[in-house]
């Protein structure tokens, strides 16, 4: 571990290049943005917020988020479980199939969810046969969610997992503890600080997905519009004080998310010292 | 009772497995059956016509130009990062996370309304003949800004666990600082640097949301592999999405797998 020093010569230029670089790619877009929306007039912005449009997209976002959210963390936590304390074959093809959705594009993931319960869809006419409708609705979109969100919590438990290895829980379960006990007193605290910052990560890329959800939406006002969708919506019908207003909500978030993931590093590597 | 613990062991794991299979094999797999129930060949012609080429093309010539880039200034950000104490470090360092907490279309908003010919930057660019949005420039652009984390965060944590000893060593030898980079610190860093490359080509690959915004929609100029899935779509060719997404699927595989190589080939240098 290098402790560092002050940049000097080369090393001078070549931090004030990297700072501008950063400060050029990533911070000036938001100076753009804050600019635009002035040009656009705050006051008329911030109304666009309360249009009903804008709520129920804000709404559903959050409820996304919320299913995703619940269901991936149980599902995450019980995946990287069963591949760190099990044996078993195919444990390996099933460990890099939890990478696929990160490589999949967005747009193929929700296609797919088309492909399977759309109207022309392989199980899609079953299901409406049934009175189930999954696409263009409310359940393809969580979905969807839930699909580019898998690996979040069961990637960020599971090097934890193995790390802290079974030597505690072997020894709990020797001395008579059931093994839910030994999961809610043992486990769960050994990896809460990864399962926090699994579940931040799947907030925030809920929060923020677009390309899958907008696929399986359909985009239909005040019934399948998230808010990410929303502003897409309104800035192609040059709509452009809402499209602003929204975006400006959304990273208001962000910052507020990158915020969290930080303080969650920070506590977790104190607490590994 | 072991058997009891058994039998729980492999209702978990049971459990474990239907929900990879419910959310990820059973999609792909409706990819598969698709494929076949409509007509195989219809699916590869529209795989093969100059539109469906041309996107797949450009996205490739996109993904790449923007790993050149990526992979000088993730390096040298990582560097910067690691080896040098200045004010605005922490500040530097949070920084770097963002393009991932940000969603890609408010991205693509972000980097419209900053360029846009509407605005002071872009009608002082437009001046010089630079057009960023509706270009090939503006696809790289949003290309590097949601990939930038990648390099910077694998080559990290690789600087910060690297002995100076080495480098320490060329440099009595009467190395100049150059030379340690390029014949010391970069053999032991291209695992690392290829890594983040990688990723973010994956990423450039399948990206939608900020170009789709700042790109638009034009075939054979704009129009990148994943905004083209979505319009054959939207005009309800199945057949057209269908091929374009294999593709993009069949290259998602070969990056997991080539990933899961450099993997390997880096634990050599832990």
């Amino acid at each position: 571990m290098s402790k560092g020093e002050s940049p000097r010569g080369w090393g001078a230029v070549l931090t004030l290049g990297v700072l501008l670089w950063v400060f050029f790619l990533i911070l000036f877009p938001f100076l753009g943005i804050l600019r635009e929306t002035a040009r656009e007039g705050w006051r008329a912005a911030f109304l666009t917020l309360g249009t009903p449009e804008a709520l129920h997209a804000f709404r559903l976002t959050f409820s996304i988020t919320l299913w995703a959210v619940v269901l991936n963390t149980l599902g995450g936590t019980l995946l990287a479980w069963v591949l760190a304390r099990q044996k078993f074959r195919g444990r390996l093809w099933l460990e890099s199939l939890v990478d696929l959705p990160f490589a999949v594009s967005p747009v193929v993931a929700g296609f797919m969810f088309i492909l399977l319960f759309g109207p022309r869809g392989w199980l899609g006419p079953w299901f409406e046969s049934h009175g189930i409708k999954v696409v263009y609705a409310f359940p393809g979109m969580v979905l969807a969610t839930l699909f580019v969100t898998l690996p979040f919590v069961a990637k960020e438990i599971l090097p934890v997992l193995r790390e802290v290895g079974t030597d505690q829980e072997e020894a709990a379960l020797t001395l008579g503890a059931s093994p839910v006990q030994v999961f809610f007193r043992i486990t769960l605290p050994s990896i809460r600080w990864g399962l926090l910052y699994g579940v931040v990560l799947t907030i925030a890329r809920s929060l923020g997905e677009f390309g899958a959800v907008l696929v399986v939406s359909g985009s239909i006002i005040n019934s399948t519009e998230t808010a990410t969708v929303y502003i897409h919506d309104r800035f192609t019908d040059f709509q452009y004080a809402g499209a602003f207003a929204a975006s400006l909500v959304l990273a208001a978030v962000s910052f507020l998310v990158l915020f969290i993931m930080q303080s969650l590093l920070k506590r977790r590597s104190q607490e590994e010292r | 009772m072991r058997s009891e613990g058994q039998h729980r062991g492999l209702l978990l794991r049971s459990f474990a497995l239907l929900y990879v299979g419910l959310l990820i094999l059973l999609p792909i797999f409706a990819v598969g059956v698709k494929t076949f129930s409509t007509s195989p060949a219809r699916v590869l012609h529209e795989l093969f016509t100059p539109v469906a080429l041309a996107s797949l093309r450009l996205t490739i010539l996109t993904a790449f130009a923007m790993v050149a880039v990526n992979v000088v200034t993730g390096t040298a950000t990582a560097w910067v990062l690691v080896r040098y104490r200045f004010p605005g470090r922490k500040v530097l360092d949070s920084l770097v996370d963002l393009p991932f907490a940000i969603p890609t279309v408010v991205t693509g908003i972000m980097l419209a309304a900053l360029y846009g010919p509407r605005s002071v930057v872009g009608r002082v660019l437009g001046r010089y003949g630079i057009e960023m949005v509706y270009s090939r420039v503006g696809i790289v652009l949003a290309l590097l800004f949601v990939t930038f984390p990648f390099v910077v965060r694998s080559v990290q944590p690789v600087l910060m666990a690297w002995e100076k000893e080495a480098e320490e060593a060329a440099q009595t030898l009467g190395a100049s600082p150059f030379q340690v980079f390029a014949k010391v610190i970069l053999p032991a860093l291209r695992p690392s640097i290829l890594t983040g490359a990688a990723l973010s080509f994956s990423r450039a690959l399948g990206e939608f949301g900020s170009i789709v915004v700042l790109a638009g929609n034009i075939p054979f100029k704009t129009q990148v592999a994943a905004v083209y899935v979505y319009g054959e779509m939207e005009s309800s060719n199945l057949e057209g999405a269908l091929g374009v997404s294999l593709a993009l699927l069949l290259f998602s595989f070969l990056i997991l797998l080539l990933l899961n190589l450099l993997q390997r080939w880096s634990h050599r240098y832990e």
